[in-house]
């Protein structure tokens, strides 16, 4: 599973590259997750509120931390 | 709007009885907190002058005074505006918003956008992917910016802290006059055609927009959204208004009356662009600018060319115009910090004349 999380670094962003990074460990999902800061990448999924979520090319959430079970809910299925 | 109470289902009964358990809880925080803000005078005072051994009058008291005056004033009155305004904004998303801007005339168009930048739920950081998103939707250039231009001036910290600490009358002269310029601004960009001052990349394949499900709210999930918005917000930024109100107590009980009408008064015709140009390339937010402002203005400086430096300190900053190289060319950003600039003047000047 590839996890992208898009934002150009302010304090949201961290953070819920921190809580989706908690979430995989917790699970034991096989995922890689990366944080994607360049704007015109950011831009090319097409989302306008950072920080977002994408699952497997899949925008999950924009523009909001999103909470755990959520992630969870995305990860797990 | 939808709620629980609309439309009867087998849970109506629960949400009825919570929603009252929410209405109750709520009066009674409501009356506990006018409770205690109506008693902050006397206790500031009685902290200062006899548990600390400060003497009365002297400069070292008015400014602790002050301090432990305006710091749980301030947090208190920025608590309930950062909730009523989070509860509105629950209203409001950027997809919203810019289904609704696009395709708009002009002029309505930069009224409207001004106006939803200061409710619709946005980051500062994002302000890249939602010029482009915009953009790229069919919302005109200058409807954009009057949004961007409004969305970080008029904020609920700002209207918060101005109503706080220098009363409803400049935070209404704020609200009004930080309109004015972001619907101004916004309108002279577009009537400028700067479209090829956008960088190319933004234009030349525009990614399909990405339509999330939108989330059903109760009252519930508006309240609890608001009160995220409080933890958020005033966990961001305790810190610059403590610093804040600490210079202000700093200037309020050191610096003698009537030292800032040389420098920032009205009778100065430079006061103004001075402001200006000393506020563009500070960066702070509101919170950190604000109580410095209103110990500026108890020392003889003039109201307008006070006004004329917050707006700049707040709604043009260094570090934007770099986020905001990304997507618009050089000449896109001069005219960009000039229109504005140009306006903050004119509500100086103004403001220094009539009052």
């Amino acid at each position: 599973m590839e996890i992208k999380v898009l934002g150009p670094g302010c304090a949201k962003c961290t953070k819920t590259e921190k809580l989706v990074q908690e979430v995989v460990r917790e699970n034991n999902v096989d995922a890689s997750v990366e944080k994607v800061t360049d704007m015109m990448q950011i831009a090319s999924y097409g989302v306008f509120g950072t920080p977002s979520v994408i699952v497997d090319g899949e925008v999950k959430c924009s523009g909001k931390v999103p909470k755990k079970d959520e992630i969870k809910s995305w990860i797990t299925q | 709007m939808s709620s629980h109470t609309a439309q009867p289902d087998p849970v109506g009964k629960k949400a009825h009885m919570m929603m009252g358990l929410t209405l109750i809880l709520g009066a009674a925080a409501t009356v506990l907190w006018w409770l205690i803000y109506q008693s902050l005078p006397g206790l500031s005072r009685w902290l200062t002058y006899h548990l600390l051994p400060l003497k009365n009058g002297s400069h070292l008291g008015a400014s602790v005074e002050f301090f432990l005056y305006d710091t749980p004033k301030v947090m208190m009155l920025l608590v309930l505006v950062v909730f009523g305004v989070g509860i509105i904004r629950s209203f409001f998303t950027p997809e919203k918003t810019r289904a609704f801007l696009s395709g708009k005339s002009e002029l309505a168009g930069n009224v409207m956008a001004a106006l939803l930048g200061i409710v619709t739920p946005f980051c500062s950081c994002s302000a890249v992917p939602l010029f482009i998103g915009f953009v790229t939707a069919g919302v005109p250039l200058g409807v954009t910016f009057s949004f961007l231009i409004a969305a970080p001036m008029v904020n609920e910290i700002a209207l918060g802290l101005l109503y706080g600490l220098l009363g409803w009358k400049v935070a209404a002269i704020y609200l009004g006059t930080g309109l004015f310029i972001a619907i101004f601004s916004g309108w002279v960009i577009g009537r400028l055609k700067l479209e090829h001052q956008i960088e190319d990349w933004v234009t030349a394949n525009p990614a399909a927009a990405v339509s999330l499900e939108e989330e059903q709210m109760t009252w519930n999930d508006r309240l609890v959204y608001g009160w995220e918005a409080v933890k958020e917000i005033i966990g961001r930024v305790w810190i610059y208004v403590i610093l804040g109100i600490a210079v202000g107590a700093g200037i309020h009980g050191f610096v003698p009356e009537g030292v800032m009408a040389s420098i920032m008064g009205k009778g100065s015709w430079w006061s103004v662009p001075l402001s200006v140009t000393i506020g563009i390339p500070m960066y702070s937010n509101a919170a950190g600018v604000i109580p410095v402002v209103e110990a500026l203005l108890g020392k003889g400086a003039a109201l307008g060319s006070v006004l004329a430096f917050m707006m700049s300190v707040i709604a043009l900053s260094l570090p934007e115009m770099v986020i905001l190289r990304k997507v618009l060319k050089p000449r896109l950003i001069a005219v960009f910090i000039g229109v504005v600039a140009c306006g903050i003047l004119f509500v100086g000047y103004l403001f220094n004349m009539i009052l």
